[in-house]
């Protein structure tokens, strides 16, 4: 997106609640929260597409779900999208992300159709891992994702692991990895954290906070209110960032992924965000009190990227209603791609346990 | 570098042939590099990369955090990214830290998603060295049931310097477990040139025709002096060396049962569960028809490796234990 020409910026309103100096500072940036900073005005339009696309498409998922034509889990980022799309649309071509299990807007900004995603969900030989594992569980290292593993923060040490190859290389590429709050309780999260600090690598790590982990809340999962707080602990920069806001997660991917380009070293950002659906689609999670849904449903990503576009005169009513019909063909060719295309034969579950040769050679 | 190489005679310990192996492999390779704990400024708990520091710098020396997950996980993650890590286990007992990683993520990504991950972890493992629960484990059977994994398992010299440099070459993450009691017990003069010794082919230490005995690491020392003993007896033992525990080289491993048609499993590990008990089963299902007595296993009981001396002698298999488990079998 950084390719795009330097036309027409955006300098958002309010301001950076505090920010301390010295390398223990927490940079608090609270809800829209963008100072002096700059978005080119097609590249916020065309993260708007994205948060169109990824909630039409996860929302057809959902809906193929309920009729019984996905099975398995299903867990989207319905409410969240702002974070992957941001995060996903601050990186360069040649950088590396390791996302986890809400991070659809990050797979599509990095290429995967929405046909190879619902090729993957239906099981499909086409899908990104031809059958061999199911919905958001897809890698693709040519378009540099790291395919996520259920157990949750896994991928972080193994982030930092290619961070550490582009430090020894000395290449200037940065890789963005995170997870959410409940998996900032495994260890592999506080020994990425830690080695990641020690080794001043270029990695981003996020943290979303979407209140539960399934069903725990954050207060039975950790004893701090921000997460944020735990980049104390490893003398690295932390940020807190309004999740729903995608200029702001953009904003604050752009900095932490600029600071590790340039030899900074690492920084944790904790997307403050709230998880609207159940855990996977089978989950009516009656365990959230529905005033806290009514609460952040007001605060829905896609609602705050209109209200930011109107404001800046970027976008209309008539834009965002074209954004939506586009989005809505391009899940629709992609779910007839899915559907026309071949399951894999039962005999290809034995291919591929071993490698013939490593994919750098 | 330090090398203890023994001027006269030219011969190296099996110790010194796996220091060799990753020298070579760094010096060819500038993809290949190193991590764990102590390896750097310290050489590593046995010395195994005494003065690698200084010869390729601290950016593939690394010295990390005593946290196993962690630093597995990064080395997958460079060698998805197009690196050659060799990851230091410091002793085989602590691999368990990093199971997850190496049973979850390694093994399955290409499976799951076709990424290669070209990791090699070096775990020196087993018993006889007074190491206790924690310093003497043989923990290969629990990754011998995760498909996605190498296990090698040299018992010579020649076999770990040929072993690890066809780990480091492959495109697959390959578990390299080096037996502790033999790091400086046993000697032999290696190749000058590049060699390897390829992943996947076991090798018959010993030829014979009345009882294949079938084992790795240490073991096949204990095999091979049991030999001796029984050839005065007039029993002929063939020693088959697995070399690989994954993929198993079945060919091997059938063609000498096939000629003796009695077979004895022997393993240092646990005997429940064991890689003897898997080969008693393939032996069941591929060799019943030339069988001409029961499959014999001998291995550890199944409790961790006790401390003190006498309970760690009992605790191991012995060279005795296979001379009458021999005669036993030699009477059908």
């Amino acid at each position: 997106m950084s390719a795009l020409p330097n036309e027409q910026t955006l300098a958002v309103v309010e301001g950076h609640a505090g920010v301390l100096n010295g390398p223990l500072a927490l940079e608090v940036v609270m809800d829209v929260a963008v100072s002096a900073q700059e978005i080119k005005r097609a590249d916020l339009l065309q993260m708007y597409y994205y948060l169109r696309l990824t909630r039409t498409l996860e929302d057809r998922v959902t809906a193929l779900y309920r009729q019984g034509r996905i099975v398995g889990g299903c867990y989207t980022s319905h409410g969240m999208e702002a974070i992957a799309v941001g995060y996903a649309s601050a990186l360069e071509r040649d950088d590396v992300i390791a996302p986890f299990h809400r991070d659809m807007g990050a797979f599509l900004v990095r290429g995967i159709t929405p046909g190879e995603v619902l090729a993957q969900y239906l099981g499909k030989r086409t899908g990104p891992t031809n059958g061999k594992d199911g919905n958001v569980h897809m890698g693709d290292l040519k378009r540099g994702i790291i395919g996520f593993v259920s157990h949750l923060a896994d991928n972080l040490p193994v982030a930092t692991g290619a961070a550490l190859a582009f430090k020894i290389r000395g290449e200037r590429r940065v890789v963005f990895t995170g997870t959410g709050d409940g998996g900032t309780s495994r260890g592999d999260f506080h020994e990425a954290m830690n080695f990641a600090a020690v080794r001043k690598l270029p990695v981003v790590i996020f943290c979303n906070n979407n209140q539960y982990a399934y069903s725990t809340p954050v207060r039975y999962q950790m004893a701090i209110t921000d997460v944020v707080e735990r980049a104390k602990a490893y003398g690295m920069p932390g940020e807190i960032v309004d999740g729903n806001d995608v200029a702001a997660v953009y904003l604050a991917s752009k900095r932490a992924i600029a600071r590790a380009r340039d030899g900074g070293g690492p920084t944790f950002l904790e997307f403050k965000t709230m998880r609207m659906h159940g855990h996977s689609e089978h989950d009516p999670a009656k365990y959230v009190p529905r005033e806290l849904l009514e609460e952040w449903k007001k605060k829905d990503p896609i609602l705050k990227a209109e209200h930011l576009l109107t404001q800046l005169g970027y976008g209309d009513e008539a834009a965002f209603r074209e954004a939506g019909e586009r989005a809505k063909k391009e899940v629709e060719a992609g779910l007839d791609f899915a559907e026309r295309s071949p399951l894999p034969e039962g005999p290809e579950a034995l291919e591929g346990v071993f490698a013939e040769r490593a994919d750098s050679e | 570098m330090t090398t203890t190489m023994d001027q006269r005679t030219g011969e190296v310990t099996y110790l010194e042939a796996i220091s060799q192996a990753l020298d070579e492999e760094m010096t060819r390779d500038e993809r290949v590099f190193l991590m764990g704990e102590d390896i750097g400024t310290y050489g590593g708990a046995f010395k195994i990369t005494e003065g690698f520091l200084q010869k390729y710098g601290e950016w593939r020396v690394l010295d990390t955090p005593l946290a196993e997950s962690g630093f597995v996980g990064a080395a997958i993650g460079a060698a998805m990214m197009g690196l050659r890590p060799v990851v230091e286990m410091q002793f085989a007992d602590f691999i368990s830290c990093a199971f997850d990683q190496i049973t979850e993520v390694a093994a399955k990504n290409h499976y799951r998603w076709g990424a290669a991950v070209p990791l090699v972890i070096r775990a020196p493992f087993g018993g006889g060295v007074h190491g206790g629960p924690f310093h003497s484990e043989c923990p290969e059977g629990w990754f011998f049931h995760s498909p996605g994994l190498k296990l090698v398992a040299p018992s010579t010299p020649y076999d770990a310097k040929g072993l690890l440099k066809a780990a480091i070459r492959d495109p697959n993450p390959v578990i390299y477990f080096e037996h502790k009691f033999l790091y400086r017990r046993i000697k032999a003069v290696l190749p000058q040139e590049d060699y390897i010794v390829p992943i996947g082919k076991a090798d018959v230490k010993r030829t014979g025709t009345d009882i294949s005995v079938v084992t790795y690491g240490a073991m096949v020392h204990l095999a091979l002096e049991a030999a001796q003993v029984l050839a005065q007896e007039g029993i002929d033992i063939e020693v088959v060396d697995l070399r690989t525990l994954i993929p198993l080289d079945k060919e091997t491993i059938y063609a000498s049962v096939r000629k003796t048609s009695k077979a004895i499993m022997l393993h240092e590990d646990n005997k429940t569960g064991g890689i003897g008990a898997e080969i008693a089963a393939l032996l069941a299902e591929e060799c019943f028809d030339c069988l001409d007595g029961p499959i014999v296993r001998i291995a550890a009981p199944d409790t961790p490796v006790p401390f003190s001396t006498p309970l760690e002698e009992f605790f191991l298999p012995k060279t005795s234990d296979i001379v009458s488990a021999a005669r036993k079998l030699a009477a059908y």
